[in-house]
This record gives structure tokens, C-alpha cells and sequence, in this order.
């Protein structure tokens, strides 16, 4: 082949090229988002299999515990702060179900006590929330925490994830909550 | 009534709720106690969410991604300055492989293309796509300046290298085989919805996120080990985006040379690619003279139909164990094992899917057709990776003759370091004497 049909055959399949690169970011883009996609997981999904805790690709998990406080009963008997049998109910590690101590029990007025997380305690094992969902409101739940995730392309705990709790959401509206602040949540988009 | 000195109702209240939970509901809410009414005037905190990175500084990676490639592409073509090019290479390191964590990169987003183009349920984010579509726009114009100074992927393999040796060829050649396999792998699983498989195995990702499992970082450790003494391991064996800028660029308009002018072929930059992406104006020679070489040529692309046909059965067949990959599959599969009373003892996953109430009949379905969805794609990936390797072998039969060193445009990766072996060009160089004594 003389060089100039080269020429002009290469130059021909470039343009060919660079259509078809064209032609599968037009498909691609006519099923665009505008916005970023992050991952959270559904609650109401969530088996509370403890796997939130170890699957990460962080050393410290990226889901925490949240509190939906509309939605808590405030008890002193609170079944996501005291472990089933605990010998009396108060503040002693020996009583909690937390492993590291996050939740924090504060007195509010007879006879409601206020549970609060302390997320640099917080790994994120979900035995709070097998307790509370069990035996309480559910105001205990899982969820990333969007200053933490790194938001990687495949997350590592989706996967692993046995009931399947994780979907892709929207940047702008990156948690799925319960309860009041659920539904002001959604109210705000 | 004071909840805290109740115990008969409480506990009668508590056996209830254990029977709620073990009639198999779902974690669905129930308002088991009612909400407080505050007498003291205690207010509710509010419940933080703080939001993920913003899309300003993720519209802000896009248009560093387009200078970068901008810039290499002068840096490789106008320039010709390995030192820009390496000091471009750095910064790519430290931009998109440790600020941003190496996610979402080029080679991923091969993925989430695939993805969104076979799923409705998927938008694929603006910024996804052009972190696809750039890198080989560029390298249809200007060939492969995305692997010589923005990927950084390519920049952490390029800092280790010491001591870089040649490949033996009948080696390169079957490696160089693996990329298509992986980037076919790669695009099965993710617009079938199984999951992405070049982000699971990303070796060095784990570096630039600090975390990753174990298995991975050792995976990552060992290459950039390997790399210090055969260049750049991932980049040419396995990298998947390789392939398709590896055809974006054998067309590209524009293409790096190792001379400035032209070629004298005086030698000098036989063994200054540590790539081995040079062509030697030497033929390789065929074993047995000219007749049997073009008969074995004839017996392969006689054979290649049969070679295609037999790949897509072979993909086809080999749908169902990949199909295994995909969580419906695996849950489906482990459903009927233990519904057969075949294995003792059930899994989170198959506990977490009873909870949920589906039939099992509907579960069965939708594995059943995700299945036939891999079997068909199974053998596209078949048919494809038959006509590479007969396209390879076609290739590796035919002789070709060049007359002066050039780079390949297929596999060189635009470094420059050849740049400063050729002589044609330097200062007080007369390009006429160098053509008499190179002959």
C-alpha cells in the first residue's frame, strides 16, 4: 500500500474513531446525571449483620451510628444502650452493648434519659441497632457518614453487604433518614 | 405510669416485641414507646449530615484533567522535555492519585460507561464520563500523553523504576493478550450489574486511599516491586484502558518520534526505552523461508472463523459460572441448596432474604435472567477475545519492514526518554555528517 492510501486510510479510521468515542459518550450522556452519586445504605434494609464495621476499605469505617431523637422513646431501660440482662441501668461498661462505649446516657427529666453517639467512638458494628430495632423505635441506624466516605466506585461494604442495604443517592441528598428528620430532610430538596 | 418501676408490663411488652422480631418482619419501624412529652423544657439536638465532597472540586478535577493532558501532549510533542514531562507526572501523582484518591480514574470509569448503558436505573455523574471520554480524545489527537504524565497509575509504577529489562518476546506477546481479557471481564461484570472488577483489583489505589485490605496491598507491593526491574508491569500487561488507548492511538493524527527531523539511523536509542516500544528498521525472521511462512499465514486466517466460533461457545458456556459473580446468582443458588436440604446451615444472605417476604419463585426469575444475560455476553467476551488473539497471531506471521527507529504507536507511552538518545537535532550537530557516518 502506497503511503499515501495509508495516510488516508489512517486518517479515515481515526475520524471513524473518534465518532465511535463520540457516539458512546452521547449514549452515556443521555443517561447523565447532572449530580454525583454517593452511596448510603437503606435502614430499613439493613440485617445488622456487623459487616458495616470490618468491610470498609478505611481502617476506621466510614458508617456510623445515628440517633433519629424524634423518634426515641428516651427510656431508661433502653434496649440499644443495655445489654439484654444487664445487671442494672446505668452508665457501667459492664451494662452496654457498645463495645467501644459510644453511646452516651444522659439524665433529661423523670423518666426520660437522652442517648447520644460519640462518633470518633462509634465503629459502626450495629449492635445498637439490632437492639433497638428488636426491642425499641428503631431511632438507632446505620449510616455513612459523607465527611468520612471516600466514595470509592465500588464500595467494599455494598458488596459485602447480605441484604443488599446500599444504592447509590444523589450528592445533594446523601442520607436516607427515619423518622421527623427524614421526612424534613426530604422536605428541604 | 413510671416506666422506671414497671417490670410486669415491661416485660410482657418485651416478650411481644421478641415475638415481633422472630415472626420475621423486616427491620421496619414500629413506634414501640411513645414518643416523650418534655415537662423541663429540654429541647431536641439536631441530627448533623454532613454532606460529601463538594461538585464544585469534582467539576475542579475535570478541568485539571483537561490542562494536564493539554500540557503533556505539549510537553511530549512540541517540547519534547522529559524533565516536564516527569515534573507533570509528579504532580498527576500527587493530584489524582493522593488528593483525590486515585477514584473515580480513567480506567474505572470504563465501568460506569458500561453500566449506565446497559442499566436505566444508573445516571452515569458528568465527571464519570469525562474522565472516560478525554484521555482518548487526546490520544486520537496526540497518542498516548495520558500514560507518560496524568495517570497515576502510571506515575507510581514510573517512580520505581531502577533497573528496567527487556521482556523476553514470546512472553510480551502472550501477556500482552491479558489486558483483553481483562478490560472484557471488566465490561460483562459491570453492565451486567455484578460489580467492578478493575476498581476490586486496582492495586495501587490502596496506596493512594490509605486503606485497603491485605490482599491488595500485598497485590500493589509486589508490582511496584516487580516494576523496579520490568517497567511499568500494570501498565502493559494488564491496564484494560491500555487497549482501547492502544487503538486510539495507532490512529492517532499526531504521534510522539524519537527524532525531532528525521531518522539517520545511527542506533543510539536502541535500548533507551525501558518499555521495549521501539521499531528496529530490522525484520524479524521467519522461520523456514518465505513459502511455509505464507502457508502457516494461510492456515490461520483460514482457521480464524473456526477460532471465532469456537471462542463465542466457549464464552457462552463459561456464562454460568461467571454468572456466580453476581449477588442474585450466589443468593439464588445458596436458596435452593438449602431449600433441598443440601447444605446444614443457612448465611446472613439467605437469613436477610427470607426477612424480606419475596417468593422465592420471584428470586429464581430474576437469576435466571441475569443468567441468560451473561451466557450472551459471555459469548461476545468469547468472540471478542478469539478474533485479538487471531488478529495477534495474524500479526506476529506477517513481515514487516521499516526503515528508520520509530516509536510504536500502538505501545509506546509517550515518555521521552528516548528524546535525549537522538542526536539528530542537538547543538552543534550537522545533521548531513551524521547521515555519512551512520551508514
Amino acid at each position: 500500500m502506497s503511503s499515501s492510501r495509508r495516510d488516508f486510510l489512517k486518517s479515515g479510521l481515526n475520524t471513524a474513531a473518534g465518532l465511535a468515542v463520540g457516539a458512546v459518550t452521547g449514549l452515556a450522556l443521555s443517561r447523565s446525571g447532572a449530580s454525583d452519586l454517593v452511596w448510603q445504605l437503606d435502614p430499613d434494609v439493613c440485617a445488622q449483620c456487623e459487616k458495616c464495621a470490618t468491610n470498609c476499605v478505611l481502617p476506621e469505617s466510614a458508617v456510623k451510628c445515628v440517633h433519629s431523637y424524634s423518634m426515641c422513646g428516651y427510656c431508661d431501660l433502653c434496649s440499644g444502650y443495655l445489654e439484654p440482662g444487664a445487671k442494672s441501668r446505668d452508665t457501667g461498661a459492664e451494662n452496654q452493648l457498645c463495645p467501644t462505649g459510644a453511646i452516651k446516657r444522659a439524665y433529661v427529666e423523670d423518666p426520660y434519659f437522652e442517648y447520644t453517639i460519640d462518633e470518633k467512638l462509634c465503629i459502626g458494628c450495629g449492635k445498637c441497632v439490632k437492639g433497638c430495632s428488636a426491642f425499641g423505635n428503631g431511632s438507632l441506624y446505620l449510616q455513612v457518614r459523607h465527611d468520612r466516605c471516600l466514595n470509592c466506585n465500588e464500595c467494599a461494604i455494598a458488596r459485602s453487604c447480605p441484604s443488599q442495604a446500599y444504592r447509590r443517592v444523589p450528592a445533594a441528598t446523601p442520607y436516607i433518614l427515619r423518622g421527623e428528620e427524614g421526612q424534613r430532610y426530604v422536605e428541604q430538596i | 405510669m413510671l416506666k422506671g418501676s414497671v417490670s410486669k408490663s415491661r416485660k410482657t411488652v418485651v416478650t411481644l416485641a421478641l415475638l415481633f422480631s422472630l415472626a420475621g418482619a423486616s427491620s421496619a419501624v414500629i413506634q414501640r414507646f411513645p414518643k416523650p412529652d418534655f415537662e423541663s423544657g429540654y429541647t431536641r439536638p439536631e441530627l448533623e449530615t454532613p454532606g460529601p465532597r463538594s461538585m464544585a472540586l469534582e467539576s475542579l478535577d475535570v478541568v485539571v484533567l483537561l490542562l494536564a493532558l493539554s500540557l503533556a501532549s505539549y510537553f511530549a510533542l512540541k517540547l519534547r522535555s522529559r524533565v516536564h514531562i516527569f515534573v507533570l507526572m509528579l504532580f498527576s501523582l500527587l493530584y489524582f492519585g493522593f488528593w483525590r484518591k486515585g477514584c473515580v480514574c480513567s480506567i474505572g470509569a470504563i465501568q460506569n460507561v458500561s453500566y449506565t448503558l446497559f442499566n436505566s436505573d444508573y445516571a452515569i455523574p458528568w465527571t464519570a464520563l469525562a474522565f472516560f471520554a478525554l484521555p482518548l480524545i487526546f490520544t486520537l489527537f496526540f497518542g498516548r500523553t495520558f500514560c507518560a504524565a496524568v495517570c497515576p497509575l502510571g506515575a507510581v509504577q514510573d517512580v520505581v523504576i531502577l533497573r528496567p529489562r527487556k521482556v523476553p518476546r514470546p512472553l510480551a506477546h502472550a501477556l500482552s493478550l491479558v489486558p483483553y481479557l481483562y478490560l472484557g471481564l471488566s465490561v460483562l461484570y459491570a453492565a451486567a450489574g455484578a460489580g467492578f472488577l478493575i476498581c476490586r483489583y486496582d492495586p495501587f489505589v490502596g496506596f493512594f486511599r490509605f486503606g485497603a485490605n491485605f490482599n491488595m496491598m500485598l497485590f500493589g507491593a509486589s508490582l511496584l516491586l516487580l516494576g523496579t526491574v520490568i517497567a511499568r508491569p500494570y501498565c502493559r500487561f494488564l491496564c484494560p484502558y491500555a487497549v482501547l488507548l492502544n487503538w486510539m492511538s495507532r490512529l492517532s493524527r499526531r504521534h510522539v518520534s524519537i527524532t525531532p527531523d528525521e531518522c539517520v539511523n545511527c542506533r543510539l536509542c536502541e535500548e533507551s526505552c525501558p518499555f521495549d516500544a521501539i521499531r528496529h528498521p530490522f525484520t524479524e525472521k521467519q522461520g523456514g523461508g518465505k513459502a511455509r511462512a505464507m502457508r502457516r499465514l494461510g492456515w490461520i486466517v483460514l482457521l480464524t472463523p473456526v477460532v471465532v466460533t469456537a471462542g463465542a461457545w466457549i464464552g457462552y458456556k463459561l456464562g454460568e459460572p461467571l454468572s456466580k459473580g453476581h449477588f442474585t446468582v450466589s443468593l439464588a443458588e445458596a436458596i435452593v441448596l438449602e431449600e433441598a436440604g443440601l447444605r446444614s446451615e443457612t448465611s446472613d444472605e439467605t437469613d436477610a432474604f427470607r426477612t424480606t417476604g419475596v417468593p422465592i419463585e420471584t428470586l429464581l426469575s430474576d437469576a435466571r435472567r441475569i443468567q441468560d444475560r451473561f451466557r450472551i455476553g459471555g459469548g461476545v467476551l468469547g468472540a471478542f477475545f478469539a478474533v485479538i488473539f487471531s488478529v495477534k497471531l495474524i500479526n506476529l506471521n506477517i513481515r514487516r519492514r521499516y526503515d528508520e527507529y520509530s516509536a510504536d504507536t500502538g505501545t509506546c507511552l509517550s515518555c521521552g526518554r528516548c528524546f535525549a538518545y537522538c542526536p539528530v537535532g542537538a547543538e552543534g550537530v550537522d545533521l548531513e555528517q551524521l547521515k555519512r557516518l551512520s551508514t
